[in-house]
């Protein structure tokens, strides 16, 4: 565990030395973008869109003391997908997305000499093909928690009308009660440190592949597997030493 | 002009390498001949330094590459173009991208006008003129070896090293992979490496051979000196072949260098 973990160390190290040049870089940097982030509107829309309307659908259902206003559905939704869903949720999903494609290109790159090609160029391979990763995600995460965060709520919305669990007014000043800023940034700092974990954990898994195709699919599942469990440690060391 | 000092290599107690002094002379193809797991991969890839050897140096021209600076050691990398065994072609780049990436890459002070020239070169050098814009899937084995050879050659290699250039390839495209090998490195005197356990390769473009077993090196010489060498191991790995030791008789009689003045291609004549 504690090889491994300098192993990792020593790996991020080796990326950041010897980097490449900076249009290179750049470049590669919004090639993975697109592939990390555009790639991922889809179905990152889909998961939140649904988690918002579920949410409001399931606290109606629970919430049946009378005296407790309506509004209180769009304020919990709120809440929860601002502080928890939107963020961690979406951060897991892009693990199993987004983490297993880089572990499984890297982990094929590594077993057909791609990466062997890079080196032998004089090349840094970690640099040029982590570093980029690691920057794209950094960036794509916090938008793609941001997008995940209005579909999450105007899931709600919708699901919360059509059913008639409430009405349009009483979930908008629901979701205008008590508006806390802080929180918006809290799930920023969250979806930032995911991203690195993810990108890195994945980056690493898939580097160090040997073998065959067998292994790179062990890569690519230990990579996802490494991941979720990251998120969920780092969310809960985030919201001690942040909320 | 690469001289290799003593090189050692093991894995986990089981020494692969066990002292290996050879060189490798410009302007010829040096093959590193032997069966499989003597040690020939694991020699190249400590040459290239994907591989660290246990002990020994390895030296490009009189400047050490083992265990010398970062910076000393990535200048003369880039002096290397290397061609893989399954060719390490880049998946998500045609075959034009493919053999312009090194001088993206390392040659930053070209222009794209140059590059392009170049490259274009580089793809009619190798007869894959018409292919530059095929992704490497959609292209044969035979094409990926004279792509992997136009990536090597591109950013104008002073060193070059292959890898089994003729494993998967049919004995004709084999032959004319071993020839495009050998003008290449005639015609720009490159010190040309190359793995292989094929002696149709050793009869066609063996300058210098160098025959490794069990991480020894047990001969160099010749093409012309390797039917008559002396070593047990050697002979027993050359007339494994059945062609090779029917070759060998019509030798003995005097007709061998007969039938390697023809000329191989059947459609030349």
């Amino acid at each position: 565990m504690v090889k491994t973990f300098g192993e990792f160390i020593l790996f991020l190290q080796s990326m950041l030395v010897r980097k490449e040049r900076f249009k290179t870089l750049f470049e590669r940097t919004i090639d993975e973008s697109v592939t990390i982030g555009v790639d991922s509107i889809f179905i990152v829309a889909i998961v939140s869109a649904f988690i918002g309307a579920v949410t409001c659908v399931q606290i109606s259902y629970n919430l049946v003391n009378p005296l407790i206003p309506k509004s209180t559905i769009g304020y919990m939704v709120r809440e929860m997908t601002i502080l928890e869903l939107a963020p961690t949720v979406t951060s897991i999903v892009l693990a199993g997305k987004v983490g297993s494609s880089i572990a499984g290109g890297l982990g094929t790159m590594r077993i057909t000499e791609q990466v062997s090609a890079l080196e032998v160029m004089g090349i840094n391979s970690a640099s040029y093909l982590v570093f980029p990763r690691i920057v794209a995600s950094i960036l794509m995460f916090p938008l793609l928690v941001i997008l995940a965060m209005g579909l999450s709520i105007l899931g709600g919305y919708l699901a919360g009308t059509l059913t008639g669990a409430i009405s349009a007014q009483e979930y908008v000043e629901g979701i205008r009660t008590d508006f806390i800023p802080y929180n918006i940034l809290f799930a920023l700092i969250k979806s930032v440190v995911f991203a690195f974990l993810v990108s890195a954990i994945s980056a690493y898994k898939g580097y160090f592949t040997t073998g065959g195709a067998l292994e790179v699919g062990s890569a690519s599942t230990g990579a996802v597997n490494n991941s979720i469990i990251a998120i969920l440690l780092a969310d809960f060391v985030l919201a001690a030493l942040l909320l | 002009m690469i001289e290799i000092h003593n090189i050692q290599k093991s894995f986990d107690g089981n020494p692969v390498l066990r002292g290996i002094n050879c060189t490798f002379e410009t302007g010829k193809c040096n093959l590193l001949l032997g069966g499989s797991g003597t040690g020939k991969s694991v020699l190249l890839q400590c040459i290239v330094g994907l591989m660290k050897p246990d002990i020994g140096s390895i030296t490009f021209d009189g400047t050490v590459f083992t265990n010398n600076k970062v910076n000393i050691r990535q200048e003369i990398r880039r002096k290397i173009g290397m061609l893989f065994q399954g060719s390490a072609l880049f998946d998500s780049m045609t075959v034009y991208e493919n053999t312009e990436f090194p001088l993206k890459m390392l040659t930053p002070e070209m222009t794209k006008e140059e590059r392009r020239d170049r490259v274009e070169f580089c793809l009619k050098r190798v007869g894959l003129e018409n292919a530059g814009n095929k992704m490497p899937a959609e292209i044969s084995g035979g094409m990926k070896k004279r792509v992997g050879i136009a990536r090597a050659i591109a950013p104008q290699c002073t060193y070059l090293f292959c890898d089994e250039p003729n494993s998967g390839l049919d004995p004709l495209t084999s032959l004319k992979i071993d020839e495009l090998i050998h003008e290449i490195t005639h015609e720009y005197n490159i010190t040309t490496a190359i793995i292989t356990h094929d002696m149709n390769s050793v009869v066609e473009i063996g300058d210098h051979i160098i025959f490794l077993h069990k991480g020894l090196k047990l001969w160099d010489g010749t093409k012309e000196e390797i039917l008559n060498a002396q070593v047990p191991e050697l002979k027993e790995f050359i007339f494994s072949s059945s062609l090779v030791r029917a070759a060998k008789r019509v030798d003995d009689e005097g007709g061998l260098e007969a039938i390697l003045a023809d000329d191989p291609h059947p459609q030349n004549q």
